[in-house]
């Protein structure tokens, strides 16, 4: 059986009003989960720093369960195994939103502590003897150039846990590759039709990106 | 749309604030009602309205204004569909269910509303298969957690190249490509199918196997089933159903 692919830019442009309709799903998890990811991100980098070992231990488990799963067995254990632990339903955007929040905060924690841990001990030191407290010292000495450092990699994730969001097709959200793929099921346009959803997760990436660069380039600090 | 994205991001920080305690759609007369992507002609995109359409659409409409209840209808992959239902994150799934013994203990269903069977689809140019036995030793491809799957299994097992596919597209696809030899799954879809996209490239061979019904999935102990079988049955006896099966199959459903 030969099967001759005709690309056919007609079918790809006629997807385009459906696919978009997935657009605001696919933000809305990768950005709600990253602002809440970045929220326990903090958290837990500076608990895996901490000396106290009942502070530092919780927080390596944490890291390492959700660092070495992979995001799909994540929503899957969310979506279709809490509800029988917690006895009640879970909506699929907040199991999705959810899912990259603690998969998101896994990698930021550890970026965090990079972060943190790579400013010289000499600043810490300039801090005390200007009469800083450790937590002054911490909030506008280490902090600040810590932060800085991170930019790139916080990007780099942020780009990760978007293109994460894929996979959240097989709970059930309208997100972009469930919308293609229902697009798909009725017309058999596989190829163009996925080519134009790879093109809008490149136009929501580059557009980051763009951000990103934006960002650094103005020296934007936390404070 | 935008009201339900505020609800949702909402629902969300609320839910993890709490630590992911579960989130019920407080509304009692809004159901979620799940279906599947691509069952024609049951439940498909219509290319205009980018509106899921099909029998199974036009049976659960009619079923919620006779029953009187709203719903906002999902997609998802058929294998997701009826452990979603379980967990009850969803409320009704209509997507060509078969009834069987082993789903109906853990969700409800509704009486039958469709009667169907399972059949075999080959290349156009394909003469080597006529019957189930004829697939030994080939590669098929099917759908995941379709009963058209179990009964592969159970008839051929080792001795064919069972592939089983999240969607229905992606089956047909496989068959069109070559990457398998046959398809094997539910009649109205197969038919529909080698009537439509795959006219001249795919046909229809073999007998009706494993008769079976399609119903309505619910919730287990859900109040709706009741008024559900209810309108369904009023539906039957005044002729709506028939307008709504001659529609989509072409004749009444008492062919």
């Amino acid at each position: 059986m030969d099967v001759t692919f005709q690309f056919d830019w007609q079918a790809a442009f006629a997807s385009i009003p459906f696919l978009l309709k997935g657009i605001p799903y696919t933000l809305l998890i990768s950005f709600g989960g990253l602002a809440i990811g970045f929220l326990i991100g903090i958290l837990f980098g500076l608990l895996r720093i901490s000396r106290t070992a009942w502070l530092r231990v919780p927080a390596v488990a944490y890291i390492e369960i959700f660092r070495g799963t992979p995001v799909l067995v994540q929503v899957l254990f969310i979506f279709y195994g809490l509800p029988q632990l917690l006895g009640g339903p879970i909506n699929a955007l907040v199991a999705g939103i959810a899912a990259i929040a603690v998969n998101s905060g896994a990698y930021i924690s550890e970026i965090v502590r990079g972060g943190v841990q790579s400013i010289e001990r000499g600043q810490r030191e300039a801090g005390m003897s200007l009469g800083l407290s450790g937590r002054q010292t911490f909030r506008y000495i280490i902090w600040p150039q810590a932060f800085r450092r991170m930019i790139p990699s916080l990007g780099n994730q942020g780009i990760i846990s978007i293109k994460d969001t894929s996979l959240f097709s097989v709970i059930g959200v309208g997100e972009l590759v469930r919308q293609g793929q229902v697009y798909i099921a009725t017309t058999f346009t596989a190829l163009e039709v996925y080519l134009m959803v790879a093109l809008l997760y490149l136009a929501i990436t580059l557009t980051l990106s763009f951000v990103l660069r934006q960002l650094e380039r103005k020296g934007l600090v936390g404070q | 749309m935008k009201h339900q994205l505020k609800t949702a991001t909402l629902a969300a920080s609320v839910a993890l604030g709490l630590g992911l305690t579960g989130v019920a759609s407080a509304d009692d007369h809004v159901l979620e009602v799940v279906t599947d992507p691509s069952f024609v002609p049951f439940e498909m995109m219509d290319q205009e309205s980018g509106e899921m359409v099909g029998f199974d659409m036009d049976i659960i409409s009619e079923l919620a204004e006779r029953a009187g209840f709203e719903y906002n209808l999902r997609t998802m992959d058929f294998n997701g569909i009826i452990p979603a239902v379980q967990t009850g994150n969803v409320d009704i799934a209509i997507a060509g269910i078969t009834i069987t013994d082993e789903r109906a203990e853990i969700v409800d269903f509704s009486d039958p509303y469709y009667d169907s069977g399972l059949r075999i689809l080959i290349g156009a140019n394909d003469d080597s298969v006529q019957e189930l036995e004829d697939l030994n030793g080939k590669k098929i491809g099917t759908k995941v957690g379709s009963t058209s799957y179990d009964f592969l299994e159970k008839n051929l097992g080792d001795s064919a190249d069972i592939t089983p596919y999240p969607g229905s597209s992606d089956m047909y696809m496989a068959l069109l490509g070559g990457s398998v030899d046959a398809v094997f799954y539910d009649a109205p879809n197969v038919g529909y199918f080698s009537k439509t996209k795959g006219e001249g490239r795919v046909k229809v061979v073999g007998d009706l196997y494993e008769g079976q019904q399609y119903g309505i999935v619910f919730v287990k102990g859900s109040e709706w089933v009741e008024p559900v079988n209810e309108a369904l049955a009023e539906m039957k006896a005044d002729g709506t159903y028939d307008e709504i099966h001659a529609k989509w199959f072409g004749s009444a459903s008492g062919e």
